[in-house]
């Protein structure tokens, strides 16, 4: 993306203006932001498939990325997740979920000065194994973690 | 046409009573047989400790706050067919006084002369400051996937002017008694098909269903969880719901005719649950399951 | 039109640290209304975070990621006073951006 659209983005100040450029053909939505994202990624129903889509093919088994999670997850609506590589140089983390009805989830890019951990939270059909894939150098690692997720009570 | 309907029907009357039939199965929620409760007590606090451990990590930037905003937004809006915003409303420590009134209600109110929660006493200003109407607000006063009620977020708002402050539901007024006493008789009493009442899954300790273990509300260390995480915000649905549609739901699980919106009998069991829990720290509006 | 979000921003450690609440229905695509009809996706597919001009963070996601999706990471640089920008763009081109101070 680059910077003179942030800022008409960012003078603008949300929707509304938005809304009114996309419609006078000054900005078309799906060429302005779906540029980086990987559209056959986010489709692939496995992890192996966007895996080959990120372009990351046999990524290697790494000691060096931290996975927080729960064992159990109190319900699989809402699990927080959180990544951190100590792989030199990491330019992405991106969590993949393989049981999922698509296996990626989200990819963080990472510039140089931020650390390479980010949490978040995300949606897990069913127990599941959760990897993590790490950019670093050009070449690709990957953790993972089974996540099992529970039925619950009334509501409390 | 019409079996298609009544398929639809049995289907969702399914899901909705799935949760009291599984309780119903082993006669009611699950009491841990003496021999294995050791073995299974282990276990179980295991995951509620990772339940707990993980729930506490999500409350530090909880969903919550982004219903406190809109909250604070409606409370101090101007709005209603009076055009006025909700800063003079009285929530017992005076007009416009909100740190710290949401642990100390349900209270008394003399210019109603009656005992109100949070919610009742909001609706009430809504009314009478705003020229809301309270019949409109009762229709659909619970949070859905289409919307969130005004009342929800702004008790979510007032909620979170308690954090980190003492329940001290008080018990001086004649009637605040009264509330206490009405409402630990609400809290016992058994009817309906099932024969439930709020005690049957929440009146002794070690109970669970499922995986989630059910607090003892009658105990000063169980009623806390009635107190803590409300408002909360559901990960189910990822809803904000207030203590009004929590209890509401339990009276439509045991098969009771459910209360009336901001009802007297409402503050009662609030009065009740609230002054069980007093003493502990309320740590604002949290997430539920 | 969107909610505003929720920024916290708090310098530590010569870096810090970003915890951002977004209000967005993240709608998967795969769920169907009452009426049996699918639920179209609906859901936020960049995030941008900037720090004087700079993007400290970039994210894709897709419909996995929680309703009212939470993100926390750190970056070095930031004093206090200083002003963030984070910007969100969903599947259906709208967007929002908020601004927080570092404190």
């Amino acid at each position: 993306m680059d910077q003179t659209r942030r800022n008409v983005l960012r003078a603008g100040g949300g929707a509304s203006l938005f809304a009114l450029l996309a419609a006078a053909g000054m900005l078309q939505p799906e060429a302005a932001f779906a540029a980086d994202w990987n559209q056959k990624a986010f489709a692939a129903k496995n992890v192996k498939d966007a895996l080959d889509a990120l372009g990351a093919g046999n990524p290697a088994n790494s000691n060096d990325i931290i996975m927080t999670a729960p064992e159990i997850a109190e319900n699989g609506a809402v699990v927080p997740v959180a990544a951190e590589s100590k792989i030199p140089g990491t330019e992405s983390i991106a969590f993949l979920i393989a049981k999922n009805p698509t296996a990626l989830a989200a990819s963080f890019d990472i510039p140089a000065g931020t650390e390479a951990a980010v949490s978040t939270r995300v949606k897990l059909a069913q127990t599941t194994d959760v990897h993590v894939l790490v950019k670093a150098q050009g070449k690709y690692y990957m953790t993972k973690k089974e996540i099992k997720v529970t039925i619950g009570g009334c509501g409390g | 046409m019409s079996s298609i309907k009544l398929r639809v029907v049995v289907a969702l009357s399914g899901l909705a009573f799935a949760c009291a039939a599984q309780a119903g199965q082993t006669a009611t929620p699950v009491k841990v047989a003496a021999q294995t409760k050791k073995a299974a007590s282990k276990s179980r606090s295991a995951i509620a400790a990772e339940f707990e451990k993980f729930r506490d990590i999500m409350e530090e930037a909880s969903p919550a706050e982004l219903f406190e905003a809109k909250g604070e937004e409606l409370w101090k809006a101007k709005r209603g067919p009076k055009n006025a915003s909700l800063e003079k409303c009285d929530l017992g420590l005076g007009p416009g006084v909100l740190k710290g009134a949401y642990v100390k209600m349900p209270r008394y109110f003399a210019d109603t002369d009656q005992v109100m929660d949070a919610e009742r006493r909001i609706v009430y200003c809504m009314v009478t400051l705003q020229g809301f109407k309270e019949a409109d607000l009762a229709k659909k006063p619970f949070s859905s996937a289409s919307k969130t009620p005004d009342p929800v977020s702004l008790v979510t708002y007032v909620a979170g002017q308690s954090r980190g402050m003492k329940i001290a539901v008080p018990q001086k007024h004649p009637k605040e008694r009264d509330a206490y006493n009405t409402g630990e008789e609400i809290f016992n009493y058994r009817a309906g098909p099932w024969d439930f009442s709020c005690a049957t899954c929440h009146g002794a300790d070690n109970l669970r269903i499922r995986t989630q273990d059910l607090p003892n509300l009658s105990s000063k260390e169980g009623a806390i969880a009635a107190f803590q995480g409300w408002p909360g915000y559901r990960m189910t649905g990822g809803l904000m719901h207030t203590l009004q549609w929590r209890l509401n739901d339990c009276f439509r699980q045991q098969r009771f005719p459910e209360p009336g919106y901001v009802s007297e009998t409402l503050s009662d069991l609030l009065t009740y649950m609230g002054v069980n829990a007093n003493g502990h720290v309320y740590k604002g509006p949290g997430i539920k399951r | 039109m969107a909610d505003p979000m929720r920024i916290r921003a708090k310098a530590k450690d010569g870096g810090v640290n970003v915890k951002i609440l977004m209000a967005h229905e993240m709608e998967t695509g795969q769920r169907k209304d009452s009426a049996g009809k699918p639920i179209p996706a609906h859901f936020i597919q960049h995030v941008s975070v900037t720090w004087q001009g700079k993007v400290v963070l970039s994210a894709n996601w897709g419909p996995a990621i929680s309703k009212n999706p939470f993100l926390e990471f750190d970056f070095k640089g930031g004093k206090k006073g200083d002003k963030i920008q984070v910007t969100w763009t969903d599947n259906k081109g709208d967007t929002r951006t908020d601004e927080a101070t570092i404190n």
